[in-house]
């Protein structure tokens, strides 16, 4: 009883969010009578709220926005849409699904993001519905891809054991299918499916898990598969790191209370590696993932949105204690941690054969957006391998895309539809570009205060002069760019990273683990374009000439003293 | 009794119409209509012109007998009927009317449709003034009287005599077609011309001049040996008000200051649509929501410049710029003066004896009039040149056949009230391609390409009576002005918004896409919040697979629609005449047949006294 005493959920008032989602009646609101106002393309605050729960967020071409003020145009409201697809694997058909609604629908291009799913954005307030009913029938669903929910469930999409990628993935779905939210109201309201009355049920009934109130925050789970973190386990609030012990998937250490986001001169907000707890076999891993969010449900802070995620919960209250709470309620005890090694997150290139007899190839997405530009058909020519491909597609963590599962007889006629549609492993590219993330950040994101997909590449560009003087061509560095500091790139887990601060103002951050295993840390604040060459220049110069055999950029600039080795995030800011 | 013609003074129709109607009539009812029926011979008195009971549908009805009471029984009575869209018609007519009272002549103005038909028989002296619209029709408010004269009732005019001014545009096929009509068909039903018709192209005033001059004339001589009374009755609303107080006229311009000039079409649109704001500060000049502002325009330089070269003309060289002589030099006379941009048959024909090609001749020949319209559809003057060189013109001889260069009209987007000194605007800008060559509305791509904030515009002011607001605040008001042509709806709101009117308001709004199209969409979203729009209904057309329109919404809404009208509600259209003026009121047409549970005629019926009490408008171009 005392332990109990002592641990209890956070006081406060509740933040104006937890109000709306109370209100809403399992994620109703308003939402059918504002999509069909036609005076705007846009929705009142409250319901664009609630969409997230279903998927999408209201978002308006920033770029146009001080112009069609004058011109009394309200902002171009469109909506992103995100899909929820665990590990990250679609169909020819999917894929040929998302590219027509894409066209129809959407400005004509698609997102592969962080978390391995799809995105759509530029689509009209009236056309979300027709866009989410396509997906719905082609057996895909948006809902819980955003809100204070379980998100997409990362999977690695590791090519080389592709039995353990199909016995982890399979488990993915299962956690991930678990954690959906029960209400009826995305049938209603998008797929015209029958009315319930939820509000007569008790809540327990309607979501077991979730409650009528939800999540304090989002809430996101990965699976890895070592020696490769391209999911980055430990900026999960729950890891799954497979055990594969003579062949043979035993179970997963479980990591948790990681998160990237943070909050620009708020020390109480700070990136947070996981923190591995425990081991248990793969059929106790759904009741766990279960019993977790329902702590976090319980004591997660739903008073301040930016104290609110499970890393501050777990770190308020101590490992220890939530371990306890968790064994609790599970009824079990965790077994202790199996040893695990992981080497990089990065993503590995070109064809490559899996342990199943097929071929995988991998492709290099720039920023994970699909489109069509002048001389490089990358939309096109992935359709026209969706036409022919009977294997799978597989986004990977790193935006990139795996031609999945080729038997021997197509991989010629793929190899042929690549080399047609100049389609890329990104071989003639730098390692430094290969190993580049960025968020969409303008124009469409409303939280964006820097550019990050729209510049990295340029910024690249004038970096791999550098890269290439010093002979570290092939040198994978992860770098990563956002817009602003919520992390949609894992920015935290960059051996150089950029954080939007203002327009072409960045933080920039090194010292993380090459294998997303530690945290980096800010070097310099608000620099420019022209401060962040001069800046590097010589750190790039050094690392080349000085760097130990086979040391990673992140490791050689804690050694050579340029920032401090983060382990717990509760250091990011010392 | 069955009455019959034989039984009873009536006619046929006469008979036919009471005997259905006398056997519905309750007992009640009777009794009323043979009060009424006695009252209304009482004071009707002597029939003479006093039967014309002309004031507007506002006018309280004790007006309206004094004004039947004072009308005396001279001959010296002149009655002047305009057929009028925008106001021209209306405003040349007042002034015609102040002419022939200073002749000492007793006068009556009135709109054609408020004029009383049976009144029209015992007029002995009429002037008609009307305008022309689109494929050779006749302006809303002329069509009834227009329909009359050609129908089986027209009466005999034995004893009248008239003449009729025609206002027009000679590049349009059927150029003063309703004066015309009605000059042909007052002739055939027994009339006699005081003095012949006249045509008015857009530069109409010494035309008007000239016609009035002939008619003081033609009536002084004819009624001669009868006593002079005086003033005029110069009657309807909205007519007093074109007495306009500023210094500033469509014959002296005011330069208003351009304060912004902004496209209000969203990037991407395939459509450019430019929010003008204008000075008026220092001119006296003012509006009301409804009217419209004229604006003397410039023709494209590249145009000005590519005729010129084209007949290896100086531009330098001195030419007359107007009729009174002022001299210009030729570049400035084509680029401010003088109409370019449109081929009229008058122009062809004079420019056939500068031309030393043969084929132009050839193609006015009679017999070759589909030819000729072919070929002056969507060319201008450069084809001209270019087409039947050589020519044997001189600088002068080529600008001397050319029209002045006409100003354009444009609907107010902006109330006075609310916008004190400032006038708005709402001007698509016309650019296409036609015969291989890049073509540009004269006055909108002016106002789009080369007019900046600080520039100057010549502008005036015209009324338009025909298209007003209740003077009633608390009467609901439904709009319809899809594109440009919610122009005006943006004043009456904005006044309505000013004046704090209580009464309903709802409009319709249509163009291509609504992200980049929908014009003035957060004044829109603003009033609505403030409750000044009541209801606001859209249609997009482009932005589904089907396409929809205003006149869809209209239908879909009919049931409170219908309600609205019953309540008193006035109806406003603006904005394209040919498709969605015509589509809008076969809608309305619809919506009152369904909900009325009416027969398509009683429905017309309806609509047409809407029209007749003024609730119903339209501003259409």
């Amino acid at each position: 009883m005392a332990k109990e005493q002592l641990v209890k959920p956070i006081g406060g008032p509740p933040s104006e969010v937890e109000h709306i989602k109370i209100e809403s009646n399992y994620l109703r609101g308003a939402l059918v009578e504002t999509l069909k106002n036609p005076i705007t393309g846009g929705l009142p605050e409250d319901d664009n709220r609630l969409l997230k729960f279903h998927g999408s967020y209201m978002q308006d071409d920033r770029d146009l926005r001080n112009e069609r003020e004058r011109q009394k145009l309200e902002p171009a409201f469109q909506f992103m849409l995100r899909v929820v697809l665990p590990s990250g694997v679609a169909t020819s058909q999917q894929w040929l699904a998302m590219d027509g609604l894409a066209h129809k629908y959407g400005n004509g291009t698609l997102r592969l993001t962080t978390r391995q799913t799809f995105q759509m954005h530029g689509i009209l307030k009236w056309n979300l519905k027709p866009t989410l009913k396509k997906i719905n029938d082609e057996l895909m669903t948006t809902l819980a891809a955003c809100g204070d929910v379980n998100r997409n469930v990362m999977c690695s999409p590791n090519p080389f054991q592709s039995d353990h990628h199909g016995e982890v993935s399979h488990w993915a779905r299962q956690v991930n299918d678990h954690l959906a939210p029960r209400t009826r109201a995305y049938h209603e309201i998008w797929l015209d499916g029958e009315k319930v009355v939820d509000g007569q049920q008790d809540g327990a009934e309607v979501e077991p898990i979730y409650g009528p109130v939800y999540l304090p925050r989002k809430f996101k789970i990965g699976f890895a598969i070592p020696p490769y973190n391209d999911v980055d386990v430990f900026s999960q609030d729950i890891g799954y790191i497979a055990v594969i012990e003579e062949g043979k998937l035993k179970g997963f250490n479980i990591s948790v209370g990681g998160g990237m986001g943070m909050s620009h001169g708020d020390t109480t907000t700070y990136p947070q590696l996981g923190k591995v707890i425990g081991f248990c076999p793969p059929e106790r891993i759904v009741a766990l993932a279960e019993k977790t969010i329902m702590i976090q449900r319980d004591y997660g802070n739903r008073s301040i949105r930016k104290n609110a995620r499970f890393k501050y919960t777990i770190d308020r209250h101590g490992i220890e204690w939530f371990k306890e709470e968790l064994q609790n309620r599970l009824g079990w005890q965790l077994e202790d941690v199996r040893p695990y090694q992981f080497e990089n997150n990065g993503d590995r290139y070109g064809w490559l054969k899996g342990s199943n007899g097929k071929w995988n190839l991998t492709l290099y997405i720039q920023s994970g957006r699909i489109d069509d530009q002048e001389g490089y058909p990358l939309m096109t020519g992935l359709r026209e391998i969706a036409k022919v491909h009977t294997g799978d597609f597989r986004i990977t963590p790193n935006q990139n895309l795996i031609i999945g599962n080729v038997t021997s007889q197509k991989k010629r006629k793929i190899t042929e539809l690549a080399e047609q549609y100049g389609l890329t492993d990104g071989a003639h590219l730098s390692a430094l570009r290969r190993s580049s993330l960025s968020c969409v950040s303008l124009p469409t994101c409303g939280l964006a205060m820097a550019e990050a997909e729209r510049y990295l590449p340029s910024l690249i560009d004038k970096l791999e002069p550098i890269i290439n003087e010093a002979g570290l061509r092939d040198k994978e560095i992860n770098i990563r760019m956002t817009g602003c500091p919520n992390g949609c790139a894992r920015p935290a887990l960059g051996e150089i990273s950029f954080i939007g601060k203002a327009l072409g103002k960045y933080n920039m951050y090194m010292g993380a683990g090459h294998a997303g295993e530690r945290l980096n840390k800010l070097y310099r604040e608000n620099i420019d374009e022209t401060e962040i060459l001069d800046t590097l220049r010589p750190i790039i110069s050094q690392y080349a000439k000085e760097r130990d055999a086979g040391e990673h950029f992140g490791d050689f600039v804690i050694r050579a003293g340029y920032v401090k080795a983060v382990h717990d995030g509760q250091e990011f800011h010392n | 009794m069955q009455l019959q013609v034989t039984n009873s003074p009536f006619n046929q129709e006469q008979v036919e119409l009471l005997n259905r109607l006398l056997p519905t009539l309750t007992e009640s009812q009777q009794i009323w209509l043979t009060g009424y029926m006695f009252a209304r011979q009482a004071s009707a008195g002597t029939p003479t012109i006093g039967d014309a009971i002309l004031a507007a549908s506002e006018a309280p009805s004790t007006q309206v007998i004094e004004a039947v009471n004072q009308a005396p029984a001279a001959s010296r009575e002149v009655t002047i009927l305009f057929g009028s869209q925008t106001g021209n018609c209306q405003r040349l007519a007042a002034g015609v009317a102040r002419k022939l009272e200073e002749q000492g002549m007793q006068v009556t103005v009135a709109a054609m449709n408020k004029f009383k038909m049976n009144g029209l028989k015992k007029v002995e002296n009429l002037l008609v003034i009307a305008s022309t619209h689109g494929e050779g029709e006749p302006p809303d408010n002329a069509r009834a009287l227009h329909e009359l004269l050609y129908s089986k009732r027209a009466p005999q005019f034995d004893n009248l005599f008239f003449s009729v001014l025609g206002l027009g545009d000679t590049s349009y096929e059927f150029f003063c077609q309703t004066g015309k009509d009605f000059d042909q068909r007052l002739e055939e039903l027994g009339g006699k011309r005081l003095s012949p018709r006249v045509d008015c192209d857009l530069d109409y005033d010494e035309s008007v001049a000239a016609w009035t001059a002939q008619v003081i004339s033609a009536l002084n001589e004819r009624l001669s040996g009868a006593s002079s009374t005086g003033a005029a009755t110069v009657q309807g609303a909205g007519v007093e008000a074109v007495v306009a107080q500023s210094a500033y006229s469509r014959s002296n311009p005011f330069k208003a200051e351009v304060l912004a000039n902004l496209n209000l079409n969203g990037r991407g649109s395939d459509r450019e649509t430019r929010h003008l704001e204008l000075s008026l500060e220092g001119s006296d000049l003012s509006y009301e929501p409804g009217d419209s502002l004229g604006i003397y325009p410039e023709n494209h330089p590249e145009l000005v410049d590519a005729i010129i070269k084209e007949l290896n003309f100086n531009p330098d060289e001195n030419v007359a710029i107007n009729k009174n002589g002022d001299q210009g030099t030729l570049r400035d006379a084509l680029l401010k003066h003088y109409e370019i941009s449109v081929l009229t048959k008058p122009l062809l024909t004079q420019a056939a004896e500068l031309s030393a090609n043969p084929a132009l001749s050839e193609l006015l020949a009679p017999g070759k009039e589909q030819e000729l319209k072919a070929y002056a559809s969507g060319r201008d003057l450069l084809d001209l040149v270019q087409d039947f060189a050589p020519w044997k013109a001189t600088a002068s001889s080529l600008t001397s056949i050319l029209r002045k260069l006409p100003a354009r009209l444009y609907s107010i987007a902006s109330s006075f009230k609310a916008n004190e000194d400032e006038v708005h605007l709402t001007i698509r800008a016309v650019r296409y391609e036609a015969h291989g060559r890049d073509r540009y509305g004269v006055c909108s791509i002016h106002c789009a390409d080369r007019i900046q904030p600080g520039d100057s515009l010549p502008i005036y002011i015209q009324q338009n009576p025909n298209f007003k607001l209740p003077s009633n605040p608390d009467v609901p008001v439904i709009m319809i002005g899809p594109g440009t042509g919610v122009a005006p709806f943006r004043s009456f709101l904005e006044e309505r918004e000013e004046l704090g009117a209580e009464g309903k308001t709802w409009l319709f709004y249509g163009d291509r896409h609504f992200v980049t199209d929908f014009l003035y969409q957060t004044d829109w979203q603003r009033m609505l919040k403030d409750g000044v729009l009541t209801k606001l209904d859209v249609a997009f057309s482009r932005d589904m697979e089907e396409k929809v329109y205003v006149q869809q919404r209209v239908l879909e809404n009919s049931k409170e629609l219908y309600t609205w009208l019953q309540e008193g509600a006035h109806v406003y259209i603006c904005g394209d005449e040919k498709h969605m003026a015509h589509d809008v009121h076969s809608a309305l047409l619809t919506v009152i047949q369904q909900e009325g549970s009416l027969s398509g005629e009683e429905a017309a019926a309806y609509l047409d006294n809407m029209q007749e009490q003024q609730r119903y408008q339209r501003d259409v171009y």
